[in-house]
């Protein structure tokens, strides 16, 4: 049936709306200062030309563990989020994880405090 | 439609909470409460949250009196013995944190993440023991071992501390990979992870069990990731160079309560989820117990370095331990908890007074430094020597009734010749502890002797609650120990 | 066609053989960590395979939580090499060796 397929076609169209949106909108309002840096085809800071094997500074190595521990907590969102809808009573279901998130929202807190995100 | 199951009754873990709970508090606390000069001030905070766990273990003592309660669709159990086991717990981090309050000052250490680093430890250890399933015993194991890892490298930047981090990192990271295994392929072998389950299964196929080579395999493989954590040998090796470059305060830390809380989960697994396999791990384990008595009593005798002794001598202890399991019995378990109670108090009195010890950044941990103490500092000197005396099993100290009680058990329960060679090995640790008395007694103190802190402040609080707790827990054995009997297991 | 329980036991002890050994014998610190991760992976292999067998979800789960734990046990690796790193600027296993064991 192709009309069980309408809600994607919503979403397909909300997320290419909001991509266009917001950089209409980054367009408009954001100031524009290009550097060197920004100007290069990847803006994580990898150089695209040159060796592959080269220093990287150590706050690089901080930045990617903080990431791996963040990142990988999502992976309890997946089977909440499987079984969420048929939860009983649902706002259990939901009570948890947002307890869930508290405890890794304390741990964001406590790394801004501590500079640990700070670059320089 | 999910229901969510009608036990989800936090009693069980509610110790562990509370413990977690106090972790947070004392990180927040530091973040946005305490500016950095009132920073001293977290350790308050800590002791507060252990005060209100050790209440609640309390109240839920009486409530347990009918039997274990399973709780979290049969993920955690609540019995005596688990309480038993947050009572130590308890009791051993309060005596390590008022060792650390000026220890970590005096080694320019001090952050609040000490704090909350060992209360994030305590409480997977924990839940190590109310655990009734290998994946929560998994969780706990970790949540207690990755804290350690960091507080074993704590003294950064100092090299050996990293070393110690690393090594010990290294090591349980490769012994927990062996403990997943084995849970894994008993989970292959009888399709579950609950411990009764696993019981159930093995009682249910009683005449095939045998050829079931995978369970075996398994749980072999759980006892090699246990026996890392209580350093039985072989599977020692990382101990002594841990335990010296860790902090002191870590190293007191490690050596009680990670011992603790790794025989918890052995009698847990062994007696809640493999009682019917007993034939086979009782021999293995038999075997363990001899090498590390032997193992680690010996390499002590050659040791120069208290840390160091120290290390070698929990190793041995981790061996009178084991003889109560192998006996087994319905006494095995009290018997077991009695020795790591007293086995925890005379060590960390030892630590407590190597940390007394300490003056200005420099650790007093050479036995050349301990000649002559008696001059120099009597009161500490006392001390440590009942520790000694207490460690070797002299009556009528805490570690003689500790002993006397798992090897009457070894007797009674057809294992004379363990007792025997239990008893031997004390003889033998005599010749290092009673070393370190002559030492300080008799010797004269070298002229190049360092200077020397004295038992002033919590440090020397805890010195005095360590001898306290020994010399009474000796004289006054029989109503703790029948706390103990009460702690037994809920499938016995 | 299901592939037979047996083959993913092989491929998984394979694999867990494999980190053992990288464990005992190599002597970089990054690789020694990559060994030691493939062998908690060769136990998640186990795991999922054993609850797809069995038709049961308990292993399935338990790799969730293996999967936290190990990144949780990666980032507290990874911060103490980082740190030995920069008192000691090497990453070969025998170079710490300030403690004799």
């Amino acid at each position: 049936m192709p009309q069980d397929f309408l809600p994607i076609l919503v979403l397909f169209i909300m997320s290419v709306g909001l991509g266009i949106l917001v950089l209409i909108i980054a367009r408009l309002f954001g100031p524009r200062v290009p550097t060197r840096a920004k100007m290069m085809p990847y803006e994580s800071g990898m150089r695209p030309i040159g060796q592959a094997m080269r220093r990287l500074p150590i706050r690089y190595y901080l930045t990617a563990t903080l990431f791996i521990v963040f990142d990988i907590e999502i992976v309890f969102l997946y089977p909440w989020a499987v079984v969420y809808k048929r939860m009983n009573p649902i706002w259990v279901g939901l009570a948890e994880i947002l307890f869930f998130f508290v405890l890794v929202i304390i741990g964001y807190v406590y790394l801004l405090r501590k500079g640990a995100l700070e670059w320089e | 439609m999910i229901t969510f199951p009608s036990d989800l009754n936090l009693g069980p873990i509610a110790p562990a909470l509370v413990v977690v709970v106090t972790g947070i508090l004392v990180m927040l606390a530091d973040l946005f409460l305490f500016r950095a000069e009132d920073r001293h001030n977290t350790v308050w905070v800590a002791l507060g949250g252990l005060i209100v766990a050790f209440l609640v273990t309390l109240g839920l003592w009486g409530q347990v009196s009918g039997g274990p309660i399973t709780a979290i669709g049969g993920l955690a159990i609540l019995d005596r013995f688990a309480l038993f086991l947050d009572l130590i717990l308890i009791l051993v981090t309060a005596i390590v944190m008022l060792l650390s309050a000026e220890y970590l000052v005096e080694q320019n250490i001090e952050h609040a993440e000490f704090y909350t680093l060992i209360l994030f430890s305590v409480s997977g250890m924990m839940l190590m023991g109310a655990s009734a399933d290998l994946m929560t015993l998994w969780v706990s194991f970790e949540t207690f071992s990755i804290a350690l890892y960091v507080l074993a490298a704590y003294a950064r930047p100092k090299v050996e501390s990293e070393e110690a981090g690393l090594k010990y990192f290294f090591l349980g990271a490769f012994s927990a990979g062996f403990f997943l295994y084995g849970i894994a392929m008993t989970y292959g072998a009888t399709g579950t992870t609950r411990l009764m389950g696993i019981a159930q299964f093995i009682q249910a196929n009683a005449a095939t069990i045998s050829a079931n080579n995978m369970l075996y395999v398994g749980l072999g493989l759980i006892l090699v990731g246990l026996g890392f954590k209580v350093a039985l040998v072989p599977f020692h090796q990382w101990t002594p160079d841990v335990y010296e470059g860790a902090p002191t305060a870590v190293t007191a830390f490690m050596a009680t309560a990670t011992k603790a809380a790794g025989f918890a989960a052995l009698l847990r697994v062994l007696f809640l989820a493999f009682p019917q396999l007993s034939g086979a791990w009782s021999t293995i384990l038999a075997l363990l117990a001899v090498l590390t008595m032997i193992g680690g009593n010996v390499i002590a005798l050659s040791q120069r370095n208290i840390k160091r002794m120290l290390a070698y001598s929990s190793i041995a202890h981790a061996g009178y331990i084991l003889i109560a399991i192998v006996a087994g019995g319905a006494q095995a378990v009290s018997a077991a908890m009695f020795y790591i109670l007293a086995y925890a108090l005379m060590t960390l009195g030892a630590f407590a007074v190597v940390i007394a010890l300490n003056r200005g950044g420099a650790e007093v941990v050479n036995f050349e430094d301990y000649a002559g103490l008696i001059q120099r500092r009597p009161g500490l000197t006392h001390a440590l020597a009942v520790f000694m005396f207490a460690l070797t099993g002299f009556p009528p100290l805490a570690g003689f009734v500790g002993k006397w009680y798992i090897f009457d058990l070894a007797v009674r329960n057809g294992w004379a010749w363990l007792a025997v060679v239990g008893t031997l090995a004390s003889v033998i640790s005599a010749g290092y502890y009673l070393y370190i008395v002559v030492l300080m007694y008799m010797r004269p103190a070298p002229d190049n002797a360092p200077d020397l802190g004295g038992a002033q402040g919590t440090a020397g609080l805890a010195v005095a609650l360590t001898l306290i707790g020994t010399v009474l827990l000796g004289i006054f054995a029989s109503p703790i120990f029948n706390l103990a009997q009460s702690a037994l297991l809920a499938a016995r | 066609m299901d592939v037979p329980i047996q083959y993913y036991g092989l491929l998984s002890a394979l694999l867990f053989s494999m980190g053992v050994a990288g464990v005992l014998l190599r002597r970089n610190i990054i690789i020694v960590f990559m060994s030691i991760e493939l062998m908690f992976n060769a136990a998640n292999l186990l795991f999922v395979a054993f609850a797809r067998h069995q038709n049961g979800l308990d292993g399935q789960v338990f790799v969730f939580f293996v999967m936290t734990v190990a990144a949780a046990e990666v980032a507290v690796g990874l911060a103490l090499v980082m740190a030995l790193f920069r008192s000691k600027q090497t990453t070969d296993v025998d170079d710490a060796s300030t403690l004799k064991g």
